[in-house]
């Protein structure tokens, strides 16, 4: 029960209180690139959600496994990054093949999610923070969740900031980043809910 | 050499990568709360960038256009995994500070982007001074950030307390929200002082 309890702590951490983009500050470059419209920030979340899935999968097997009883920890970096970039090529071939459109709809950002720091950022955090096996998942979910959570709102938010008439200077990404801000203030309000 | 003094110039203020390239969003606003922070781990970017420009350089004309990126990907992770181990080993307290974000060096657009761009098709040297300039350009607008955020933050700037004991410091500037607040507003600034027209959507391509 205990355990339980554990683990709805951790999703609830990571969704809201921990929000990727909103408190850790992972995953900016896609959040600015890819939330200009709701519907490509759906794509994008639910593409994020699966490889950070079977990445923190991966990288917890490949760090027990293999790193650890070779005694090559310092590896790790290394070791997780080409870890990840396989795995977003597989995910690339299988989304072409399993379905088309979605593999037409995400274009060139599903190459993007390799730099994403969100997916090497969970990884490397689920080691640091000992995390076991679904532990390590539940973080690394809840957090492509918050992720998603995030950049739909904020993409909702900027396809109606294009029709406003902003001062020039502030055009673009200035605007954008003080938007964040106040989502960032918001978030903020989450702070409290876990000791 | 002035071509080399240009490369490098240009890392600082034409191409800067926090202000004009806007790059390497992720440290940038995680890190600046403090401005000795953004100095820390604008140096070690300083080391990964340069080095790693240098040897792509180097490589250049060895490695097949097919497989350059995970080549890259390669070459940064030795880099970013040397300069972590150095500073755990030289500077522990700021190794703390900096934390998960010196391996998230390794994903830094900033590195990626300048490696395709500009060191698989440019001599070493040339290379090498991009990325010195490119890195101190980052070094830079990280410590600006972070002198700002931490002195209406805190009323301080690097630990040495500026502003009068009366001054009830801004905690939201050191919070996360201050972080975007300060970079949008000093975006803006700079987009008013050049004069440059809207930026066109920062592309969130980084190979």
């Amino acid at each position: 029960m205990e355990y339980a309890s554990r683990i709805f702590l951790i999703l609830l951490s990571s969704i809201l209180v921990n929000n990727f983009i909103m408190s850790k500050f992972l995953g900016i470059c896609p959040f600015l690139g890819v939330s200009k419209r709701v519907s490509t920030a759906v794509g994008m979340g639910i593409a994020v959600t699966f490889v950070i899935a079977m990445a923190s999968l991966f990288t917890y097997l490949a760090q027990y496994f293999i790193l650890v009883p070779l005694h090559m920890e310092y590896m790790q970096t290394l070791a997780f990054i080409l870890i990840i970039a396989a795995l977003v090529q597989f995910v690339e071939m299988v989304i072409k093949k399993s379905s088309p459109s979605l593999y037409q709809a995400l274009g060139v950002y599903l190459p993007l999610i390799t730099t994403n720091c969100a997916v090497l950022g969970v990884a490397i955090m689920n080691i640091e923070e000992q995390y076991d096996l679904l532990q390590s998942l539940v973080n690394g979910i809840g957090g492509a969740l918050g992720f998603t959570l995030a950049i739909v709102l904020f993409a909702g938010i900027r396809e109606r900031l294009e029709l406003s008439d902003i001062p020039k200077p502030l055009q673009g990404f200035p605007i954008a980043m003080i938007t964040a801000g106040l989502m960032s203030v918001a978030f903020l309000g989450f702070q409290g809910l876990i000791r | 050499m002035s071509n080399l003094k240009g490369t490098f110039l240009n890392g600082i203020f034409d191409e800067n990568p926090i202000f004009r390239l806007v790059l390497g969003m992720c440290p940038t606003l995680a890190l600046t709360p403090a401005a000795i922070n953004g100095i820390g781990m604008g140096l070690a970017v300083v080391f990964v960038l340069s080095m790693s420009n240098l040897f792509i350089s180097l490589l250049r004309n060895y490695i097949s256009e097919k497989i350059r990126i995970p080549a890259f990907v390669v070459i940064i992770a030795a880099f970013v995994t040397i300069v972590d181990m150095l500073m755990h080993a030289f500077v522990p307290t700021l190794y703390e500070a900096l934390g998960l974000y010196i391996p998230l060096i390794v994903v830094n657009c900033i590195i990626l982007a300048r490696a395709e761009a500009f060191a698989f098709k440019n001599p070493p040297f040339q290379s090498f001074m991009d990325g010195i300039g490119m890195g101190l350009g980052f070094t830079l607008a990280l410590t600006l950030l972070g002198s700002i955020r931490e002195l209406i933050g805190a009323g301080s700037v690097f630990g040495i307390r500026l502003l009068p004991m009366a001054y009830e410091p801004a905690i939201i500037m050191i919070l996360p929200p201050g972080a975007f607040f300060t970079l949008g507003l000093l975006l803006g600034l700079l987009n008013k002082v050049t004069d440059r027209k809207a930026e066109k959507q920062p592309d969130a391509d980084c190979h």
